[in-house]
């Protein structure tokens, strides 16, 4: 009889500690959830010319837009195209782009050379088909080349990875010339 | 092991190029040729077992919405709303819920179904829920009420002129030969004028005979002089006429014409550009090689469409209809794939550009958009090629001029016709590794939205916008060895 007892107070206990420590664990969670992930953009606020795409005409359009870039040119790229993405994944844009798409990185490297970094979501969400792939691949590509001085040739990657097609179309496995492009869009 | 791979990797190529080749159509391949309202299409006749066999959903794909599905020995087929099921090697079938004996056995070749040819006139009503009119011996096979009626008449004014009227347009080759004007139809639903032959008591124009074969009607006129043809009433009248001494000699046209229409067709000079259509086989017409490349295929399926059409499965049906409509126009064509085939895009370029093709066409679809896009390659900044050696990602380099040309006539071509069409360059392979002029089409949806993209007779006015495009090109084409 007195071993039961002892058993009941061990496991009203231990349900007790289990109790607290889960509410614990929950606040500490919704703490980290708030805490920034990296620090927002900062620095002098720039006139940028954004290429965007419009599905209807399957053109580009130029679009000037005001947007704080850092100092450094791989994060300033960065920058430039993130803006670009904010607009393609508003409600009722010309040019959808899945809500998850994002920029991993862009890379500046051999002399001329940009390589930006998709992550999968930008891919594996993106339309399939000819003009909307080809569209996406013109838009970063013009808005990165008239923006970010020097880059003449922009290579495609996604999640670090080269990829044949970004939805089965528009091909990834080749530098895409900045002055052809422009010459096809404008 | 490299070594190894070096070589083989040619020998799949070659491969691929005489498998292909196989498959091209000859002079000799029996054809069953279909004539409806939606399309007019003609298809590959297998003999098997001593019987004559055609594929059933190459059969029905152009006139519905067509899907397969294959179990082990069991083969279903659901066209529209209409489940059928069929089982390799037996007679019985369930077709709409109900029993149906084929005449001989059910065949799967490679996933194709394969119905007997004599089972046609039974078999597709139930299919279809209407009669069908098919001539057996000929190959020929009317849904609907399609078939052009005809009447001659001759002229036997001086010189003599035999005038054949038909109820509908016509487009048939004409070739003459001493003492004979031949025309085959080929892809109109021309019936027998009255009697199988004609006789006149004229002492040039002395018969007229009908005769069908093989999925085409042919119509011989005989003669004790050189015959010339011309077309007026909107390719509703031939006229056929003895040859003056100088238009054969290649002086000009004997017979008016009207403002638009052909020129009567002199078998002694080339037909004029544009104009290749009833003229392209007459004599000595140039052999050039156009493969069609229906993108996608097997586990690529491409773009969903919608949530049951894959953008592989319309591009086959737009490919096929492009070739048929390639053909009338002179052409030899290959398909890269006549079935649902998975090809690598460096297959599909190595193919074309071993078989040394005159031009290459891509077909592609996509639910955005309105009309159809025809895009170049846009080339990328590696592969510089040297000499003789092409680089691989820019082997399209010298043939881009020409591709850009070939682009804007099927725009213009396009436009002609009421279609909303646009151009541009895309980084799309496999254009930048073809020698080849090479184009894109990307079929968009039509006035009646995405439902139009499986429709056959909005892909064949892309299509035949296409061919009559290009058509006028083929001189500076490269000829077939």
């Amino acid at each position: 009889m007195i071993a039961v007892a002892a058993m009941l107070v061990v496991v009203v206990a231990m349900g007790t500690y289990v109790r607290r420590m889960r509410r614990q664990a929950g606040t500490l969670q919704s703490a980290a959830d708030l805490q920034p992930v990296a620090p927002p953009p900062s620095g002098p606020t720039e006139t940028v010319t954004l290429y965007i795409a419009d599905d209807a005409s399957g053109t580009l359009r130029a679009q000037s837009a005001q947007i704080p870039l850092p100092g450094g040119r791989q994060q300033r790229a960065e920058e430039l195209l993130r803006a670009l993405l904010r607009i393609y994944q508003q409600p009722g844009a010309g040019h959808p782009l899945a809500p998850a798409a994002d920029i991993r990185s862009i890379y500046l490297v051999a002399p001329g050379a940009a390589i930006i970094d998709l992550n999968t979501a930008f891919a594996d969400q993106h339309r399939s088909g000819i003009l909307d792939e080809q569209l996406t691949v013109d838009s970063l590509v013009e808005t990165l080349a008239v923006n970010v001085p020097g880059v003449t040739r922009v290579r495609i990657l996604v999640e670090g990875n080269a990829r044949e097609t970004l939805a089965g179309h528009a091909d990834l496995t080749d530098f895409f010339d900045a002055s052809t492009i422009a010459q096809t869009t404008r | 092991m490299r070594a190894l791979a070096v070589f083989l990797k040619p020998a799949l190529v070659l491969l691929l190029a005489l498998s292909l080749f196989s498959a091209a159509p000859s002079a000799d391949e029996k054809r069953l040729s279909i004539y409806s309202s939606v399309a007019t299409y003609s298809l590959p006749v297998i003999d098997r077992a001593g019987h004559e066999y055609v594929g059933l959903l190459e059969l029905l794909e152009p006139l519905g919405r067509v899907s397969t599905e294959k179990t082990g020995p069991r083969w279903k087929l659901r066209y529209n709303s209409i489940d059928s099921e069929f089982v390799s090697g037996r007679v019985r079938a369930k077709i709409g819920g109900h029993d149906y004996d084929l005449p001989v056995l059910f065949l799967v070749d490679n996933s194709r179904g394969l119905v007997p040819v004599n089972s046609l006139s039974t078999l597709l009503p139930l299919f279809l829920g209407a009669p069908v009119n098919f001539r057996e011996t000929a190959r020929r096979l009317f849904i609907g009420d399609v078939a052009i009626q005809s009447s001659i008449l001759l002229d036997p004014s001086s010189p003599p002129r035999l005038v054949l009227n038909f109820t509908a347009p016509v487009n048939p080759t004409i070739s003459t030969e001493p003492g004979k004007l031949h025309m085959l139809f080929k892809r109109d639903p021309v019936v027998p004028p009255g009697g199988q032959s004609i006789s006149f008591d004229n002492k040039v124009i002395t018969q007229v005979g009908y005769s069908e074969s093989n999925g085409a009607a042919e119509l011989d006129v005989s003669a004790n002089a050189p015959l010339m043809a011309s077309f007026s009433n909107g390719g509703r009248t031939i006229t056929v006429a003895a040859a003056q001494p100088s238009a054969a000699a290649g002086a000009g046209p004997s017979l008016p014409t009207s403002p638009g229409e052909p020129a009567p067709l002199n078998p002694a000079q080339p037909p004029p550009a544009g104009q290749v259509s009833g003229a392209a086989s007459a004599g000595t017409s140039r052999r050039v090689l156009a493969v069609v490349d229906p993108a996608h295929g097997g586990q690529e399926r491409g773009a969903a469409l919608t949530d049951a059409l894959a953008e592989k499965d319309v591009t086959l049906g737009f490919a096929r209809l492009l070739r048929h409509e390639l053909e009338q126009r002179g052409f030899s064509v290959v398909l890269l794939r006549d079935a649902d085939l998975n090809l690598t895009l460096d297959q599909r370029a190595g193919a074309a550009n071993a078989a040394r093709a005159g031009i290459y066409i891509s077909l592609h679809a996509a639910s955005q958009g309105t009309g159809a896009r025809v895009y170049t390659a846009l080339l990328p900044v590696e592969g510089q090629s040297s000499g003789t050696f092409h680089a691989w990602n820019a082997a399209q380099t010298s043939s881009l001029p020409v591709s850009r040309q070939l682009a804007a006539a099927i725009l213009s071509e396009l436009q002609k016709r009421q279609l909303p069409a646009r151009g541009s360059s895309a980084s799309l392979r496999p254009l930048n590794n073809l020698l080849m002029p090479a184009l894109a089409v990307e079929l968009a949806p039509g006035p009646n939205g995405v439902a139009d993209l499986p429709s056959a007779n909005y892909q064949q006015q892309v299509a035949a916008a296409i061919a009559d495009a290009v058509a006028p090109f083929r001189a500076r084409m490269g000829v077939q060895p």
